[in-house]
C-alpha cells in the first residue's frame, strides 16, 4: 500500500517535471542559459507582475534567484541607488534631483490607474472630484453628506514612500491636503484589506488590485476601468517603472527585456494593468 | 595554570559585560551626533512644535510624543491590575498544581510574537472597538493600548509572582498564625514587602509598551493628529519612524526620524527614573 503511494507520487513528480521542460517557449529562452541572483524592491502596485514573472523565469531555470520586497516607491529608488537592489519599482517618474544623484535609468513597462475605493456595503459609488477633495481634506467627514448613513468618514492615506499618494496627491486631490485624522497604511495590499474590512473607510489603490472586496467609485460618471485608463478618460493613472543604477546589465537586463517582450506585456494586461507595447 | 584559564575567563566576561554596555551608550551618542546638525540649526523648535506635514515644510513630532504617551500609559495602566491580580493567583490564591500551570501558560504567553497580536487584532478587535464607538474605524488609542497590554502583562505577572515568591515565608508563616486571611495577607504582607520586585516589572514593561512599534503601527491608525479622546486614530513615535525611514536619505523628514529616536530614548529613561523614583521613596518609608 505504501509502496503504492510512493510509486505513484514518483508518477506524479516525473509528470510534473516534464510538463515543465515542456512550457519553455520564445520569450524565456533568454534566461536558459545564465545563472546568478537578481534582486528586486519597492512600489508594491508592481508586486504581482514581478511575481508572476518571477515564477516562470525560476520555473524554466533553477540557478536563477529572484527575491522581491515591497516598501514603496521611496524605497525603491534609495535601495537601487544605494546598490542594495538591482532593480528599484516606482509607481511614479524618478525626480530629476534622483536621476541625477544615482544616476538612474527609467523603464516604463505598464499604465496603471488608481482608483478611489470604498467598502462593498456602501452605497456611494458615484462622486464628482470637489467632493473627493473635500472627503480627502476633511471638510466633508460624514457619510450621511454623500446620502448615506449617520457615520463618520474614514480616510485611509499611503505613507510618505508611496508613489501612489504622490500621484493621486497631485492628480486627484489638484495637490489639496490630506486631513491629519487620516490613518496610514503601508502598502496595496494593506490598503485593500483595510477598506475591505471597514464599512465606512474611503482609500485608493492600484487599478490592478481591484477585486470584489472592494468597490471602485466612478468620479464624475467615468469609472475606473481598464478601457478608461488607457483611452484617457480616466485621469488618475501613472506609469509604472523599473529603474536600474547606471546601464543595466546581465541578468538584470535580460530581465527588464523579458518584462518588456511579448510574454511579459501579456502578463501585465493579466494582472489588471495596460501594456505600454 | 588553574588561576591562568580562570583569569582569562574572567576577561572574557569583562569584556562581555562591556561591549554589551557601551552598546547602549554608542547608540544614544549615535543618537544625538545625528540629531545635533538639527540643535544646531535651531530647528528644534521647529520639531517640537505642533503638526507634522513635509509638504508646508513642517516637521513638528508633538503629536507622536502625545500618541507613543498616551497610549503607553494607557497599556500600563490596564495591564497592572490585571497583572497583580494573575500574579497573585498563581503565587498566592491557588493550589500548586494550578498556579504551576497558570505560570507556564504565561510564560508561552511571551513567546507569541507581537506581529500576530496585531493581526488577530484587526480581525477581532478593530472591528468591535469600531461598533462599540459607532464612530471612527476602531483603530485608535484604545485597540493599540488593550493588545499593548496583553503584550507586556506576561512581563508583569512573571516578575510580580517572582516578587511574590521571594516574601520569606516566616514572614508569611507569622500572618497566618495571627489568622490572617489570603486577601489580608496578599495586601499587608506581601504586596509591601515585594514592592522592588513590582517596580522592576512595571519599568521593563512600560518600556516596552513605549518601545513597541509593530502593534501600535498596524491597529493605531497611524493619524497625524494629536488624539483626544480614545476612539481617536494616533501615531507613536515608533510607528513614526517605521514608516519616515522609507523616504529620500537627504530629505529633511529623514534627518528627523534621528530626533525622534533621541525623544525616545529620554522618554524611556525618564519612566524608569521616575519608577525608580518611586521604589526609592517607598524604601525610605520602611525605615
Amino acid at each position: 500500500m505504501r509502496f503504492k503511494l510512493a510509486v505513484s507520487l514518483v508518477g506524479i513528480f516525473v509528470l510534473l517535471l516534464l510538463g515543465k521542460t515542456s512550457v519553455i517557449a520564445g520569450d524565456l529562452d533568454r534566461f536558459l542559459r545564465v545563472k546568478g541572483t537578481l534582486r528586486i524592491a519597492g512600489g508594491t502596485a508592481h508586486i504581482p507582475v514581478m511575481k508572476e514573472a518571477a515564477i516562470r523565469i525560476m520555473g524554466v531555470n533553477r540557478d536563477i534567484r529572484i527575491t522581491i520586497a515591497g516598501g514603496g516607491s521611496g524605497v525603491g529608488i534609495k535601495q537601487v541607488g544605494e546598490g542594495l537592489v538591482d532593480i528599484g519599482n516606482t509607481g511614479r517618474k524618478a525626480t530629476d534631483n534622483e536621476i541625477d544623484r544615482y544616476g538612474l535609468n527609467m523603464f516604463k513597462f505598464a499604465i496603471d490607474g488608481i482608483a478611489v475605493v470604498v467598502n462593498p456595503e456602501n452605497p456611494v459609488v458615484r462622486m464628482n472630484r470637489s467632493q473627493i477633495i473635500d472627503i480627502f481634506s476633511g471638510k466633508v467627514n460624514n457619510w450621511k453628506a454623500l446620502r448615506w448613513k449617520d457615520r463618520g468618514i474614514n480616510i485611509y492615506t499611503r505613507d510618505a514612500s508611496s508613489g501612489t499618494r504622490k500621484v493621486f496627491w497631485e492628480k486627484a486631490l489638484s495637490k489639496g491636503k490630506i486631513t491629519k485624522a487620516a490613518n496610514f497604511v503601508k502598502s496595496h495590499g494593506a490598503m485593500k484589506s483595510s477598506i475591505g474590512m471597514d464599512p465606512y473607510g474611503i482609500g485608493y489603490i492600484s487599478v490592478g488590485y481591484l477585486d470584489d472586496t472592494v468597490v471602485p467609485v466612478s468620479l464624475g460618471g467615468i469609472s475606473p476601468t481598464l478601457e478608461n485608463v488607457r483611452n484617457g478618460d480616466y485621469e488618475i493613472a501613472r506609469g509604472l517603472y523599473m529603474n536600474t543604477k547606471g546601464e543595466p546589465a546581465g541578468l538584470t537586463r535580460l530581465f527588464i527585456d523579458y518584462i518588456l517582450s511579448k510574454e511579459g506585456q501579456k502578463i501585465v494586461a493579466e494582472k489588471g494593468f495596460i501594456p505600454v507595447r | 595554570m588553574r588561576s591562568s584559564v580562570e583569569k582569562l575567563a574572567e576577561r572574557g566576561f569583562l569584556f562581555g559585560a562591556l561591549l554589551s554596555t557601551s552598546i547602549t551608550i554608542c547608540i544614544l551618542s549615535f543618537m544625538f551626533l545625528f540629531s545635533l546638525p538639527l540643535f544646531k540649526g535651531g530647528h528644534i523648535a521647529q520639531f517640537l512644535r505642533l503638526g507634522w506635514n513635509p509638504y508646508e515644510g513642517r516637521f513638528g513630532v508633538l503629536p507622536m510624543m502625545v500618541g507613543t504617551g498616551i497610549i503607553a500609559s494607557f497599556a500600563i495602566l490596564i495591564a497592572t491590575p490585571f497583572g497583580i491580580g494573575c500574579s497573585a493567583l498563581i503565587s498566592v490564591f491557588s493550589q500548586q498544581n494550578f498556579g504551576r500551570l497558570l505560570r507556564k501558560l504565561v510564560e508561552f504567553m511571551t513567546g507569541i510574537p507581537t506581529v500576530i497580536y496585531g493581526f488577530v487584532a484587526i480581525f477581532l478587535l478593530v472591528p468591535l472597538v469600531r461598533e462599540i464607538f459607532q464612530k471612527g474605524t476602531g483603530m485608535c488609542v484604545l485597540s493599540a493600548s488593550i493588545m499593548l497590554a496583553l503584550l507586556i502583562l506576561p512581563t508583569i505577572v512573571l516578575f510580580l509572582s517572582d516578587a511574590f515568591n521571594s516574601v520569606p515565608k516566616n514572614y508569611l508563616d507569622a500572618a497566618d498564625a495571627l489568622g490572617a486571611t489570603p486577601v489580608q495577607k496578599l495586601i499587608y504582607v506581601i504586596i509591601p514587602l515585594a514592592w522592588k520586585g513590582i517596580i522592576s516589572g512595571l519599568v521593563l514593561a512600560a518600556g516596552r509598551a513605549a518601545g513597541d512599534t509593530l502593534i501600535s503601527l498596524m491597529i493605531a491608525g497611524n493619524a497625524l493628529q494629536i488624539p483626544k479622546g480614545l476612539s481617536d486614530a494616533a501615531r507613536t513615535l515608533t510607528s513614526h519612524i517605521a514608516l519616515i525611514i522609507a523616504s529620500d536619505y537627504e530629505s529633511p523628514e529623514f534627518k528627523s526620524i534621528f530626533v525622534c529616536g533621541l525623544i525616545l530614548f529620554v522618554f524611556t529613561a525618564l519612566i524608569v527614573l521616575i519608577l525608580r523614583l518611586l521604589g526609592y521613596f517607598q524604601i525610605l518609608r520602611e525605615r
